[in-house]
């Protein structure tokens, strides 16, 4: 069975599952929208303050939803039986949970990164900085669906899994979260960006590299007792 | 050599052998600990700029080198339970989780009384104490996962796979924590002025390092042989123990 | 003279400070049907999974065809098919999305060349091997219980595996279904394959049945 085939298979099936349901896929949206909401209220309406924390605002809250989105991952599978299957077939673990692992992005990250420009609007983010906030978006939602989905293996079939995840897998955040807020802040104020972009460009290489091997170890532990 | 190796994985050698240090890590720990801490706390010269307040780095700089120490015997202890499944590598890695957080918390605190006298705040967002306050997440963040699993094997195998990845990611947040620091504070400070440290100032230091991973060895060791007791109860010489007590 | 195929050596498995099992030697070989028994909580589901190489929660030895299993976890996946006690279908997906989906999943060498038309018309032959024709198509929440364990059934025939380990594979199935299932399973020994199973049902009608009881390994 080719790699290909396989991925596909997989890719396919997670996909045709969530458009089955896709009252599911706009929940992470409607809760980025509300956190970022929720600053002008609390701070100030005033575009000069709003617009000083933009960057790091809007990062953070697509931080708290893609932890959120996690629970997708494994946990209905986990109850049905299928992720068992999993474990059990012949074919590389490696492949099934790279499947897997892309199939959460495609649903959860790639949407927050395309409507993050409305949010951005409604924070006054210079126009200028729009382009980097989504490409910053695009390069680190991907990172945190890989480390997340760690953090969603070691954790599955637990009680208070969201606590958990989120003391587990939030510190291993923070390196995306600095680099790409302070992109943004960059782009913002006409500094160059290219080498903030390339690091992050760096830990998702390493992330999509690494991160299934620690994924498919964590299933297996967690389905092993 | 394998047979040293596989020798050293039994609980009841460890325990046998290990009643027998603990006296001697505990008298070292409490001999260093006091010479550097009064040494340092009292006698060792003042620091010109900084007056008598830099002291608490006697306490500081230790926990923090032990903190990070910690972390790494946590995470390689916790590789070898999982390749080579010995349970007392397993038992290491669990003993080290809480006493790496509390030399992480005590690093904190001993950075903010530090801070205090030097820069008029508790807190300050330097790279340092920034960093160290990552770990210390990183700590809860083991723990809480071991917590949280009740079977014990599998709570191991979980936390030695989590605390690998965080081991892996240290690196990475230290340099990006940096780097964020130099962003934001235009004169960075430090807490050791390292290479021009006169021998008075560095020998209690010495010591108190020293001192310090003896006291932490000691503490492991005790943890370990209760840990000992509780998984092996089963065993033969577990029952005799009891017995005789 | 038949081929040993798996076999447990000096097994031990504790719960919860409770000992399972212990000194547990099992050998099952080609054409045989062993049945696990024993009451609620003697730990058959867990030597199922034991035996499935899912939970390594256990001392002792576990070979298969004579190899220690941790070495040849692949080659053994091609040969065995397990199922547990859930569903082991995605309801949001129809019967013939399921069985593509383990098509491709449970793939071993034998049949991995196989085109996308040959397996969905394999797919529909199977399906009304389990009396499910013409459900092809429907999302499997529509089904009924047993109907969505006839579907779990389905998917042993998609590879060649010789071994089929059933847990408690009978529940919420009616009479009829029940008849169905144990045809399958003798048709499926009278061709070479090996099951294991446990059940609190009768199996009359199996050929070369052994049983093993749990709950009676206890030390004095």
């Amino acid at each position: 069975m080719s790699f290909s085939k396989l991925f596909m298979a997989t890719l396919k099936r997670d996909m045709t599952i969530a458009f089955r349901h896709p009252s599911d896929l706009v929940n992470p949206l409607i809760f980025f929208l509300v956190v970022v909401s929720l600053f002008p209220l609390a701070i100030s309406p005033d575009a000069r303050y709003l617009a000083e924390i933009a960057p790091g605002v809007l990062w953070v809250a697509s931080l708290l939803a893609t932890l959120l989105s996690l629970d997708m991952l494994f946990q209905s599978d986990y109850q049905d039986g299928t992720l068992e299957q999993l474990l059990l077939s012949p074919q590389p673990l490696y492949t099934s949970v790279l499947a897997k692992v892309v199939s959460h992005w495609l649903l959860s990250g790639l949407p927050l990164a395309l409507i993050s420009p409305l949010l951005a609007l409604m924070l006054f983010l210079p126009s200028s900085a729009m382009p980097t906030l989504m490409i910053t978006l695009l390069l680190g939602t991907p990172i945190m669906s890989f480390i997340g989905a760690i953090g969603a293996a070691l954790t599955i079939g637990l009680r208070k899994t969201g606590l958990l995840l989120s003391l587990i897998v939030l510190p291993l955040y923070i390196p995306i979260l600095i680099f790409a807020a302070s992109a943004v802040q960059n782009a913002a104020i006409g500094l160059p960006v290219l080498g903030h972009l390339a690091l992050l460009g760096a830990l998702l290489v390493l992330s999509v590299v690494l991160a299934p091997l620690a994924i498919a170890a964590a299933l297996r532990i967690s389905l092993g007792s | 050599m394998w047979t040293w190796f596989y020798r050293l994985g039994s609980p009841k050698w460890f325990y046998g052998i290990s009643g027998r240090w603990l006296p001697w890590f505990l008298c070292a720990a409490m001999v260093l600990l006091v010479t550097g801490s009064v040494w340092g706390l009292a006698f060792a010269p003042q620091d010109y700029q900084q007056g008598n307040s830099f002291r608490i780095i006697y306490i500081h700089v230790p926990t923090a080198f032990l903190a990070q120490s910690c972390y790494f015997i946590m995470a390689v202890c916790g590789a070898i339970g999982l390749i080579w499944k010995m349970k007392l590598s397993d038992m290491v890695a669990k003993s080290c989780a809480p006493i790496g957080a509390s030399f992480t918390f005590l690093a904190l605190v001993t950075g903010a009384i530090w801070g205090k006298p030097t820069w008029g705040t508790w807190w300050v967002w330097d790279a340092r104490l920034t960093s160290m306050l990552v770990l210390l997440f990183l700590y809860l963040g083991v723990i809480a996962l071991q917590s949280a699993i009740s079977d014990r094997n599998q709570a191991a195998k979980a936390s030695a796979v989590l605390s690998l990845v965080g081991l892996v990611n240290i690196p990475i947040i230290k340099y990006s924590v940096e780097w964020w620091n130099t962003l934001h504070q235009p004169a960075s400070f430090s807490v050791v002025a390292k290479p021009t440290m006169p021998i008075e100032m560095w020998m209690p230091l010495l010591i108190m390092v020293i001192g310090l991973y003896c006291f932490f060895a000691a503490l492991l060791v005790m943890r370990i042989r209760v840990e000992i007791l509780e998984r092996e109860w089963r065993t033969e010489w577990v029952k005799a123990l009891i017995k005789k007590r | 003279m038949a081929k040993t195929l798996l076999q447990s050596v000096n097994l031990y498995c504790e719960r919860d400070q409770r000992v399972l099992f212990e000194n547990l030697d099992i050998s099952v070989s080609a054409g045989e049907v062993l049945q696990v028994e024993g009451p609620n909580g003697s730990g058959k589901t867990t030597l199922l999974r034991i035996l499935t190489g899912l939970s390594d929660a256990y001392e002792g030895d576990l070979l298969w065809q004579g190899q220690p299993l941790q070495k040849v976890r692949e080659s053994y996946y091609q040969e065995m098919q397990y199922l547990g006690h859930s569903a082991g279908i995605k309801q949001a997906l129809t019967a013939e999305e399921n069985l593509q989906w383990y098509a491709v999943i449970q793939a071993g060498h034998l049949n991995a060349g196989s085109s996308s038309q040959q397996r969905a018309g394999n797919i529909a032959d199977i399906l009304a091997k389990v009396g499910l024709r013409g459900y092809e198509d429907v999302p499997c929440h529509t089904l009924s219980a047993g109907q969505q364990r006839r579907v779990n059934l389905a998917r042993l025939y998609l590879s060649s595996a010789t071994l089929w380990i059933l847990d408690e594979p009978f529940t919420a199935i009616d009479k009829n279904g029940i008849a169905t299932i144990e045809t399958l399973i003798e048709e499926h020994v009278k061709s070479g394959g090996t099951v294991i199973i446990t059940t609190h049902q009768d199996l009359k009608s199996v050929p070369n049945l052994r049983k093993i009881t749990l709950g009676e390994v206890l030390p004095a």
